[in-house]
C-alpha cells in the first residue's frame, strides 16, 4: 500500500535565506528527507509548487512589511504545523537593530524616493503574529536539528533540542573556558546550545546565534562583562546582534543604555 | 606493617615508565597544556608536560604562569577531570538496526582500551573513589564504567603547593595520597636537586619498577620528599570546618540568604561539568529519518538545566535559586545521607571554573554563620 507522504512548505519571510539552505544543505541526508516527505512548496528549491494544506510548514525570516503581516496568517491557516526557524524568525533577526531607532529616519537618509517603501517600524518575530508550534533557533540553523524536528513532529514525539547553556556542549567539548582563562567576553552562559560551541571551540566568544537559553540570567552576566572592563556601549553591542529583540536580551542591553 | 620500598627517579626516567606502559598496549593521559590551560590529554613522553608551568587560580579566573624551576608537576587541577575518560561527556550505548523485518541491537563499546593516568592528584583519586561508588557500587552498575575503570594504572602524585582555590585539608581528601594509586610519585625539586620518590601501592605497580630496575631511594632522598609533603598542608590559603555542613545546609533549607547566594548564578551548569563527583547523565534516544537505524545516546547532564526536574506539567526546580540549593545541598549535604561520604573533595574547579566566580566555600561559610535557624 502507498503511504501518502506528509506535505511541507518552507516559506520565507526578512531573511538572508540562510536557514532554508540548511535544508539543501543536508546531502548526505537529503534523500532521505524527501524519501520521508513531500516538499510540496519550496521556492530556492524548485519552482514547482504543490497547493496546500501542508502537515509541516517551516518559516524562515521576520515580519518587517504589513503585507507580511497578513501573509503569515494565511500560511498558519494552511498548516497543520508550524514551525519558525532561525534568529529572523523566532526573535527579529539582525534586522530588528532597528527596533531600537527610528525607521523613518533610516528611510529617509538611505532611499532616494522614501514614498515607494513601505515598512513596519519593527521586525518582529512570527510567535508575535501567529501560534507556532515550535521555534528552531540559530543563525543559522543546526541542519541536524532541522532534520530532527521534521522527525519528532512526522512520528509525533518531542524533539531532542536543548534548551539549555552553550557551556554544557562547550564542556563536554573539553573546551577550556575562554572566559575564565583569558577574560573574553563570551555569552555562552545565557545562550542556548546548538551549535556545538563553535566559537568557543576556536578560542572566541559565544556570540549568542542561538539566543537566549532557558532562565538566563543576562544582568549577572553583563555585571561580569563590567568587572573584565567592558563599557556600557559594548555591553549594548554584545547584547545587540542576530538576537537583539528577544527579550533577555532587549532588556539586558537597555539597562546600559540609561 | 611491611614498610613500601621507595624508588629513586630522576626526572626523566619518567619517559621510560611510559615507554613500558605504551610497550604493553596503554594509552597514557596526562597533564598537557593547551589553549592556556593545562588539561588531561594523551601524552607522548615528559616533553608534554606542563613543565615549568603553574596556574594561577581565583574564582572565575585561570592563568599559567612560568615557574622560576623546571617542575614537572608545579601546578594544581585544571578544567579537566579523569571523569571524562571512565564517564565520557557523550558515549553511545547501544546501536539498533531494523534486519529483514527484525530489530537488532549492537553493543559498540567493544573496544577494550587500556589507560594510564599520570600525575592523579589525591583529591581527584578521593573522587575518583566516589564515582567508584555511584557507578560501580549497589543493585545498579554501569558496565562501561567498570570495564574502563578496570583498565586503569593509576599513577599518583602528592601535592606540594595547594592552589588558591583548593580546600582538600578541609575535606580530608588531601593534599597527601593516601590509597587508590598503582604508583605514588612525590617530586622534589630544589636548586640543585630534581627527582622524584616512587612507591607502589599495588602488584601491578610494584612490577613495573622492578622491571624498570629503578634503584631504591636513600633515605634523605625520601626525608626531602616527607618535608615537601608535609610541609603543603601548612600553604592552604582557603578552609572550612565542614563538620556540621550536613546538618547545617539541611536546617537552613528555607533561609532567605539562598536568594543571595544565589544571585549572580547563570544557571549555565559549568560547575557541574567540571566538578570531579558530579555523575549525573541524561539518555536521549534517537532515529534517523529512514527509521532503521536507532541509538541510544549519553551525556552528561547537569541539576542546572530546567530539563533535569521535568516532570508531567513543568519543571520542579523553576527558580534559579531552588536549582543553587538542590546543587550545593547535595555536594555538601544529602550526598551523605545518599552515599555515606560527601560529594565534595575540595578541588575548588567549581569556584576556578564558575563564570562569575560563585564561591561554594565562602556561601557555606554565610550558612554556619547566620544565625537564622528554621
Amino acid at each position: 500500500m502507498k503511504v501518502k507522504k506528509p506535505k511541507i512548505a518552507v516559506w520565507k519571510f526578512a531573511s538572508c535565506d540562510g536557514c532554508q539552505l540548511s535544508l539543501l544543505d543536508c546531502e548526505d541526508e537529503l534523500l532521505d528527507v524527501v524519501g520521508a516527505v513531500e516538499i510540496a512548496y519550496f521556492l530556492e528549491a524548485s519552482r514547482a509548487t504543490v497547493s496546500g494544506p501542508y502537515d509541516i510548514s517551516l518559516v524562515e525570516g521576520s515580519i518587517t512589511t504589513p503585507h507580511d503581516a497578513e501573509r503569515i496568517h494565511k500560511i498558519r491557516k494552511v498548516s497543520k504545523y508550524l514551525i519558525t526557524i532561525g534568529a529572523c524568525a523566532t526573535a527579529g533577526g539582525i534586522q530588528a537593530l532597528r527596533n531600537f531607532k527610528d525607521v523613518k529616519e533610516f528611510i529617509s537618509i538611505v532611499y532616494a524616493n522614501p514614498s515607494y517603501i513601505e515598512t513596519l517600524n519593527k521586525s518582529t518575530p512570527i510567535a508575535d503574529h501567529v501560534f507556532v508550534d515550535f521555534e528552531l533557533r540559530g543563525c543559522p540553523i543546526n541542519k541536524y536539528h532541522l532534520i530532527e524536528v521534521i522527525n519528532a513532529f512526522l512520528n509525533g514525539r518531542k524533539p531532542n533540542i536543548p534548551t539549555y547553556s552553550v557551556c554544557m556542549e562547550c564542556k563536554r567539548n573539553g573546551n577550556v573556558c575562554v572566559m575564565v582563562s583569558k577574560g573574553t567576553p563570551c555569552l555562552g552562559p545565557v545562550v542556548q546550545a546548538g551549535c556545538g560551541a563553535i566559537c568557543p571551540s576556536y578560542n572566541r566568544g559565544c556570540y549568542g546565534c542561538f539566543g537566549p537559553k532557558e532562565t538566563p540570567n543576562v544582568f549577572a552576566l553583563s555585571e561580569h562583562f563590567v568587572k573584565l572592563g567592558l563599557k556600557s556601549a559594548d555591553i549594548i553591542r554584545v547584547l545587540r546582534n542576530f538576537n537583539s529583540y528577544a527579550e533577555p536580551f532587549r532588556k539586558g542591553s537597555e539597562a546600559y543604555e540609561r | 606493617m611491611k614498610q613500601e620500598k621507595s624508588f629513586y627517579l630522576a626526572p626523566y626516567d619518567l619517559n621510560k615508565v611510559f615507554e613500558y606502559f605504551k610497550s604493553r598496549g596503554y594509552k597514557v593521559f596526562g597533564p598537557t597544556i593547551r589553549d592556556e590551560a593545562i588539561v588531561y590529554d594523551e601524552i607522548a613522553s615528559v616533553d608534554d608536560l606542563p613543565v615549568g608551568w603553574m596556574d594561577e587560580q581565583a574564582p572565575g579566573f585561570y592563568r599559567l604562569k612560568k615557574r622560576n624551576d623546571k617542575a614537572f608537576f608545579g601546578y594544581v587541577v585544571g578544567p579537566h577531570s579523569w571523569k571524562k575518560f571512565l564517564f565520557p561527556p557523550v558515549l553511545t550505548l547501544f546501536e539498533a538496526k531494523r534486519e529483514n523485518g527484525k530489530f537488532k541491537v549492537y553493543d559498540v563499546n567493544t573496544a577494550n582500551e587500556k589507560y594510564v593516568f599520570v600525575g592523579v592528584r589525591a583529591c581527584e583519586i578521593s573522587a575518583i573513589l566516589i564515582q567508584d561508588k555511584i557507578f560501580g557500587g549497589g543493585q545498579y552498575t554501569d558496565p562501561n564504567y567498570i570495564k574502563r575503570r578496570g583498565n586503569v594504572f593509576l599513577i599518583a602524585v602528592n601535592c606540594t603547593e595547594p592552589g588558591n582555590n583548593c580546600f582538600c585539608a578541609s575535606t580530608g581528601t588531601g593534599p597527601r595520597v593516601v590509597a587508590g594509586f598503582d604508583v605514588l610519585l612525590t617530586e622534589v625539586i630544589r636548586d640543585d636537586l630534581h627527582y622524584f620518590i616512587g612507591v607502589p601501592g599495588s602488584e601491578k605497580g610494584e612490577e613495573m619498577f622492578v622491571t624498570l630496575g629503578f634503584r631504591e631511594a636513600e633515605e634523605f632522598e625520601i626525608k626531602e620528599a616527607e618535608k615537601d609533603v608535609n610541609e603543603a598542608i601548612n600553604k592552604f590559603k582557603r578552609s572550612v570546618d565542614l563538620t556540621d555542613a550536613v546538618e547545617v545546609l539541611q536546617e537552613n533549607y528555607e533561609n532567605p540568604l539562598w536568594e543571595k547566594v544565589s544571585e549572580k548564578c547563570l544557571t549555565c551548569g559549568n560547575c557541574t561539568m567540571v566538578c570531579p563527583t558530579c555523575f549525573c547523565n541524561t539518555i536521549e534516544d534517537v532515529t534517523d529519518l529512514a527509521g532503521q537505524v536507532a541509538k541510544r545516546i549519553r551525556r552528561w547532564d547537569s541539576c542546572f538545566t530546567m530539563d533535569f526536574s521535568y516532570i508531567h506539567g513543568g519543571s520542579v526546580r523553576y527558580s534559579v535559586m531552588s536549582r543553587y540549593r538542590q546543587w550545593m545541598v547535595h555536594k555538601l549535604s544529602t550526598w551523605k545521607n545518599q552515599f555515606g561520604m560527601l560529594g565534595c573533595v575540595g578541588c575548588g574547579r567549581c569556584i576556578t571554573w564558575c563564570p562569575v566566580g560563585i564561591d561554594i566555600v565562602e556561601n557555606l561559610k554565610l550558612f554556619k554563620e547566620s544565625t537564622v535557624k528554621l
